[in-house]
């Protein structure tokens, strides 16, 4: 199931704009791997780059090689729909489709992969997704109501369900919890910590005590000003970045000695 | 809150301040608001006077001799024939024209694509006709020959085939034209503000361009496309022009599209009568408006009551 990422000198473009230049990285498969920085650095950037979301953006490209176990996601044979279906995201505000049951929300992927499945086995999927998302107890009454009448925290919670019904080989969350109150916030890391064990997963972040609380391993994005790209500074396991860094600007950053 | 600490204060009447602005554009809004109305009734008051005498007269009486339900019957069929064949073919034209223009085309091209609909809308109505007489009318007689060879199965294409081509089958591919940058339009604007968050999260998921748009962008459109084509359905309905030039029409009732004997519309019917009713003619005439307008009113409560039966679903809330 879950697969490692290699990433090798990635430049990321808005146009002519290179907003993140240079990235080097290895994503192990099965851990949790945390990406801070400040505003603006390119780590929303990056993460997008790695299912091919960037390329959505028109004008959006990117130079250098993304492979994932052997497979080069920018390979001229990759189809980006291909890469989407196994690198699943959840992004920034909880996107349920409003037209939408909860139930069809959480077998929209699936209905795109595999035109026909029994009742049966669509019922036990959506239980699984739920129950993955740990939001089954909450919805099984309702599951034919829209996903928008939800608190925030279940949407994004049903977002979830509908990226891991899918089975994809990593799990990519654009500060999934930035737009939810801190109870929704420790559902949502509960799960990751749960996910950890069959997927692997990338999350963006602005918040650091989350990092350190959920990832196996960190990367700071940092930037020399405006106008100049986001580079990747530095990464390493959570321990060590919170506790001990290579880089000055990391700990600076982190204890909010910043500037 | 911190008012109610204060020692024992004086019982202050909340006083609701009221800004000059605020009365002036909340009465100004109240005033359009009931304007509308009061147009809308007295339009109604008129009709319904005006039609009385026709609606109490005898049979005998009203210009046919058969009495007011059968000499407007067969222009309620024609008005609604037309209309609705005018509906069917423009409405799945448009929303390809505005998804092709929001997200096929490449910008420069959709911006000038754009345009050249929004200035159908700004021909005149006379000149759609012309161009209907002139043109698609004979353009359409072999299609007219060809359908009562070989479909003349189905009711609406029993023939015999028009020779001048100035068949319902015309009017209603020439209303089609015409209310086809309406529905195109207001489809093309609700397809462009389908929001970036849900049609990020089909592409997300592994939608092609074409399964994203059938899973956020159409579902989203549906009550603004719906909306669209009763916009254009009443312009159908209510089109007098182009049809009184191109119809041949003044026949019985007959879902017969095709051949040279055509009911009449209700509103090319009135226009090319008017000038020479005198009396109960012309009472009558207004009797089949009020009918017009019955009949457009409920196009509309009936579309509304569409847009509304999945509010939940709407994305709205």
């Amino acid at each position: 199931m879950a697969k490692r990422i290699e990433v090798s000198d990635l430049n990321i473009y808005y146009g002519n704009f290179l907003a993140v230049e240079g990235v080097n990285v290895s994503i192990e498969p099965r851990s949790i791997t945390a990406l801070i920085g400040p505003s603006g650095c390119g780590k929303s950037t990056f993460l997008r780059s790695l299912n091919r979301m960037h390329e959505v953006i028109p004008g959006a490209r990117v130079e250098g090689k993304v492979v994932m176990d052997g497979v080069d996601l920018y390979g001229a044979d990759t189809d980006p729909v291909d890469v989407r279906r196994q690198i699943g995201m959840v992004f920034q505000r909880p996107n349920p489709f409003p037209t939408m049951s909860i139930y069809d929300n959480v077998i929209a992927g699936n209905r795109l992969n595999n035109k026909k499945m029994k009742k049966a086995e669509t019922d036990e999927l959506v239980e699984r997704a739920l129950r993955g998302a740990n939001l089954w107890n909450e919805v099984k009454d309702r599951l034919d109501r829209p996903g928008s009448g939800l608190s925030g925290g279940q949407q994004q919670r049903l977002c979830i369900a509908r990226a891991i019904a899918v089975e994809p080989d990593v799990l990519l969350m654009d500060e999934p919890c930035s737009a939810l109150d801190p109870i929704s916030t420790l559902a949502i890391e509960d799960l990751m910590a749960e996910l950890k064990d069959r997927f692997t997963i990338v999350i963006v972040t602005h918040n650091m005590q989350q990092a350190a609380r959920v990832s196996t391993s960190t990367g700071f994005f940092n930037l020399n000003g405006v106008g100049q790209p986001g580079r990747l500074i530095e990464f390493n396991p959570t321990e060590k970045i919170f506790s001990n860094p290579d880089q000055k600007a990391t700990e600076d950053y982190i204890s909010g000695r910043f500037g | 809150m911190t008012a109610t600490k204060a020692p024992t204060p004086p019982p202050v009447q909340q006083r609701v301040v009221r800004r000059a602005g605020d009365r002036i554009f909340a009465g100004s809004a109240k005033g359009s608001g009931i304007f509308i109305l009061l147009v809308l009734a007295g339009v109604a008051a008129f009709l319904i006077s005006e039609a009385i005498p026709a609606l109490t007269a005898p049979a005998e009486d009203i210009p046919g001799g058969e009495g007011l339900g059968s000499y407007i019957a067969p222009l309620v069929l024609g008005t609604l024939l037309g209309a609705v064949l005018a509906l069917l073919v423009a409405t799945p034209l448009a929303v390809g024209i505005a998804l092709f223009v929001t997200y096929y085309a490449p910008r420069r091209i959709a911006a000038g694509l754009g345009y050249v609909i929004d200035l159908l809308a700004a021909i005149p109505s006379v000149v759609y006709g012309f161009w209907g007489l002139a043109v698609l009318a004979p353009a359409l007689v072999p299609f007219h020959v060809w359908a009562a060879d070989n479909l003349s199965w189905l009711p609406i294409f029993a023939g015999p085939a028009s020779t001048s081509g100035r068949t319902m089958l015309t009017v209603g591919l020439v209303l089609a034209v015409m209310i086809l940058p309406i529905i195109s339009a207001i489809a093309r604007e609700v397809f462009g503000q389908a929001p970036a968050l849900h049609r990020e999260a089909a592409l997300a998921l592994g939608a092609t361009r074409w399964e994203m748009i059938k899973m956020a962008v159409l579902p989203y459109g549906k009550s603004g496309v719906i909306a669209g084509a009763m916009l254009g359905l009443g312009r159908a309905l209510g089109e007098t022009m182009a049809v009184a030039i191109v119809l041949s029409g003044g026949a019985g009732a007959t879902l017969n599209l095709i051949s040279s004997s055509n009911p009449s519309t209700i509103a090319s019917n009135i226009a090319l009568r008017f000038p020479e009713a005198t009396g109960l003619g012309i009472n009558t005439l207004v009797a089949s408006g009020l009918v017009l307008f019955v009949i457009t009113l409920a196009v509309n409560m009936l579309a509304r009551w569409i847009v509304n039966r999945r509010a939940d679903f709407s994305g709205a809330n």
